[in-house]
């Protein structure tokens, strides 16, 4: 009786799963004939670029250690998005939360004496960029809990009040002379996989790849099941629900940006403490924002999530791999093919589109109105 | 109609219907929620394709058109939820899709002229000019229904068209139903109101698990005999029920002979509000001065048309909505300052008047909907949910109170109506309470699920609770309560014993035509 109820259980997730993982396949799919096509328009042969793009990100361990490290900082931007989404709100500073993250976390090394014990420095400087990157994520969410501000606007400004804050903190105050970047650490460096598994030499890949999948499974847990997460994905599917079941709106909109800043500043741990051990301009410049598309094809599922990482980090990397036949711009394309795909097919970004727009719509009426 | 069927799916909606309706006739089509109604005429009016079957309309075969065709035949479908404009003016909407145009530019004057024309032919009067914003409920469904007419429809289809209305705007629609009958034109309306289809429609159809089970002439049959068909047994009605409500009624007035002896005695009512005043999100105050208790094991009725201040009531009962002055007591407790939660633990059920707005999340499992409000109850200290707890709570609930199909994890948007409303009723009447608000419990739900809620409702009453009932069903309130109260603009303008009540009596009460406020 047990074991059926569990086989019955294990099926429905089977098939829960399989019907998540559609969209996003076919969406590939279509992706690949869009590549087809483009790559003949160049005169080159598919087959050849994609054996190029496979073999320079998976055929080879140096090209899967820079497909895993670009994994890393997608997921925690992924994250980011995604938990906000659940609560219903829309995340757009990821890219800012992303770099107020791995400043913090370059500072806090900067500070630590050289002697500080290893396990306690990384901590510390992984505790500094959530730290940061949820103060970055409370703003907007302080300015939507309590005055009802629209987050997609404030995020999205916010990324340039961030980040131009930081610049002038680092060109100014901070930089090593004749380049973008402060000096080097002296505490908190996470080892590369380089130094563990030889075949992974040369490439960037490091042990924070291990925190973000941490993250996402802490994530999945807190969304599905704590309490706090069921609160907070019934604020984000029905507001006035979730209020008549006793759970406080703004303050669970609150709680959410706060933790997605939190992710997104993870993010940036990926280059500060694995990779360089400094923090330089624009480290990761482009992956707030694609961490919104990580999201919709991993369908705001923290497990999903991870998948579809490794997906545009493979994307991300192969274009480097056919640059020499194609241009890499080819491999933006099919990245925007993959997303135009899966955002028209998923019901749940249909949905948080449609609330986003009739939000901003709404307020602009009543804003004409008064 | 003949032999159609309709699949979704794995789910098999229509099933070898067969409807006929005569011109010029108003043919009730009857059924619970699922039973398929909907669908059958959303394929009449080109929405849908049936998966087999034939379609004739005024001896034209026309099987599987589309909506297009079904409008440039005549017919029109005015739907449950309005489809309006509402920054747009009575006018522009009904031109909406064929305006007539001066150049390039909309003939205000002459779509104006149009409406007002058509308006006064078939009695639907409604102002061309304000918009449709300005406008209440039952004026905005006169719109939707001159929209279908504006389009030249001589064969209407309406879906539960008096969902919204009250008693008053009722009376209104049939007199214009009738009126557009004696013009010949043919009227479809939907509905799972048994004393609707016997004051208006000339003939029923019967539908149950999408099939038709019988069709029966009004003038030769009874309501009794419409419910078995509709449900397939005998149920209790409402009507059966007004004289054994009579009687627990004088139970109850002999009791309330002795209710000075118990104020004396200073024994709590188990709700009790003083002073209550409340402003609307406006601004103004719907609510004023507002005092009233509901004692232990009696029902308390409020009675009135919708939009009388019982939405901002409720709401400032259950936590939802600040008061602007007054307070509320649950049992000697003032909880006026209290959060919705901190009022719920301290014994206070709510079934929301908007199950699919506040009671349910409807994309949330079955089981998951059965613990919103209580969810603090089922996780550890360190926030994690108790998966077990939660799952043979669930069973447990879903069991006691005949929630089907018993799956908890189906998703509460996949169950009907009425099953939806008894898992609202299963959470908040299936745990310890001393004081249930019930807001339209019964409200879109079908015969056999209304007849299980009143039952639940009278024994909590039984069981010594207090129980605050609102609905816009008249009926409703006259058969369940104790006392009952006519709420009109925020004042309750009579209060008395539900036996000294009728319909004919409450009437003007509820229009504001008459008020004695006996407090």
């Amino acid at each position: 009786m047990s074991t059926s109820a569990a086989t019955a259980r294990a099926e429905g997730w089977l098939m829960r799963g399989a019907q998540a993982m559609l969209a996003p396949v076919l969406a590939v799919a279509l992706a690949m004939v869009v590549g087809d096509l483009l790559i003949l328009t160049y005169g080159e042969s598919p087959a050849t670029v994609y054996r190029l793009l496979l073999e320079g990100t998976w055929g080879n361990w140096y090209g899967f250690g820079q497909v895993l490290y670009k994994t890393m900082t997608l997921t925690c931007t992924g994250l980011a998005f995604a938990y906000a989404g659940r609560a219903g709100l829309f995340n757009v500073g990821a890219e800012g939360q992303l770099a107020a993250g791995g400043f913090a976390a370059a500072l806090l090394g900067l500070w630590l004496p050289a002697a500080t014990p290893a396990v306690l420095a990384v901590l510390l400087c992984i505790s500094a960029a959530m730290a940061a990157g949820g103060a970055a994520g409370a703003i907007p969410g302080v300015l939507r809990a309590r005055f009802g501000a629209s987050e997609v606007i404030v995020t999205i400004m916010l990324n340039f009040v961030l980040l131009a804050m930081l610049n002038y903190a680092v060109a100014s105050h901070l930089s090593v002379p004749e380049t973008l970047h402060t000096e080097v650490m002296r505490a908190g460096f996470v080892p590369r996989l380089g130094g563990t598994f030889a075949v992974f030499a040369g490439s960037a890949a490091n042990w924070t790849i291990v925190v973000a999948i941490v993250a996402a499974v802490f994530a999945w847990w807190k969304l599905f099941r704590t309490r706090s997460g069921y609160e907070l994905r019934a604020v984000g599917l029905q507001p006035d629900a979730a209020e008549y079941g006793g759970i406080s709106v703004p303050r669970t909109w609150l709680r959410a940006m706060v933790w997605s800043g939190a992710f997104a500043g993870l993010g940036g741990i990926n280059f500060v403490l694995g990779y360089k051990h400094y923090y330089e301009e624009g480290f990761a410049a482009g992956s707030g924002f694609l961490g919104i598309a990580v999201a919709l094809v991993g369908r705001n599922h923290p497990l999903g999530i991870v998948m579809s990482a490794l997906l545009f980090a493979t994307l991300s990397q192969g274009g480097l791999a056919v640059n020499a036949l194609v241009p890499k711009q080819l491999v933006d394309i099919l990245q925007a093919v993959v997303i135009l795909a899966v955002a028209t097919a998923v019901p749940e970004v249909q949905r948080l589109l449609r609330k986003s727009v009739a939000g901003l719509s709404r307020r602009a009426s009543s804003e004409a109105g008064a | 109609m003949r032999h159609v069927s309709k699949q979704f799916g794995a789910v098999q909606a229509n099933r070898d219907v067969t409807l006929e309706v005569a011109s010029g006739e108003i043919h009730a089509l009857v059924g619970e929620n699922g039973a398929g109604k909907s669908t059958l005429m959303h394929i009449l009016s080109g929405l849908h394709t049936p998966s087999s079957g034939e379609i004739e309309v005024l001896g034209r075969d026309v099987t599987g058109w589309d909506t297009r065709a079904a409008i440039d035949t005549g017919v029109g479908m005015v739907h449950q939820h309005f489809m309006l404009v509402p920054t747009l003016t009575v006018a522009e909407n009904l031109v909406l899709g064929r305006e007539p145009t001066r150049g390039v530019q909309l003939d205000e004057a002459r779509a104006v002229a149009d409406v007002r024309a058509l308006a006064e032919r078939t009695g639907l009067r409604v102002d061309a000019t304000r918009t449709v914003a300005e406008l209440s409920v039952g004026e905005a469904q006169r719109v939707e229904i001159l929209k279908v007419l504006y389009r030249g429809a001589r064969i209407l289809i309406l879906d539960e068209p008096t969902a919204v209305l009250s008693p008053p705007e009722v009376e209104e629609l049939w007199t214009v139903l009738r009126g557009l009958r004696a013009q010949g034109d043919t009227i479809i309306i939907i509905t799972h109101k048994l004393d609707e289809v016997v004051a208006i429609s000339d003939a029923i159809t019967v539908m149950r698990d999408g099939r038709s089970i019988a069709r029966f002439a009004t003038a030769e049959t009874t309501p009794r005999e419409i419910a078995r068909a509709m449900v397939g047994r005998d149920v209790a009605l409402a009507l059966d029920a007004a004289p054994s409500a009579a009687a627990s009624a004088a139970a109850s007035a002999a009791a309330s002979a002795a209710a000075p002896v118990r104020a004396s005695a200073t024994v709590a009512a188990a709700l009790e509000v003083r002073n209550l005043s409340v402003r609307s999100d406006r601004g103004p105050r719907v609510i004023e001065q507002l005092s009233f208790a509901v004692q232990p094991g009696e029902i308390f009725g409020i009675a009135g048309v919708e939009g009388n201040g019982q939405t901002e009531l409720l709401e400032v009962l259950a936590g939802l909505r600040r008061a602007d002055g007054g307070s509320v007591h649950l049992g000697a407790a003032d909880v006026s300052l209290l959060s919705v939660r901190a009022r719920s633990d301290a014994g206070l059920s709510h079934i929301p008047e908007d199950r699919h707005r506040r009671g349910l999340v409807l994309d949330y499992s079955v089981a998951e909907n059965l613990l919103l409000g209580r969810q603090h109850h089922f996780a550890s200290s360190s926030g994690s949910l108790d998966r077990d707890k939660i799952a043979s709570h669930a069973e447990l609930q879903v069991k006691t109170f005949d929630i089907r199909p018993p799956d908890a994890s189906l998703p509460a948007r996949s169950l009907s109506g009425g099953n939806q409303q008894k898992i609202v009723i299963a959470r908040e009447m299936g745990r310890a309470f001393t004081v249930l608000l019930a807001a339209q419990p019964t409200r879109g739900v079908d015969v056999g699920a209304i007849e299980f809620i009143h039952a639940q409702l009278r024994a909590a009453r039984d069981a010594g609770k207090g129980v605050l009932l609102v609905s816009a069903d008249l009926a409703e309130v006259l058969a369940l309560s104790d006392r009952i109260a006519v709420m009109y603009e925020g004042q309750f303008v009579l209060v008395q014993p539900a036996s000294q009540c009728s319909a004919e009596q409450l009437g003007p009460y509820m229009t504001g035509a008459e008020r004695e406020v006996a407090l």
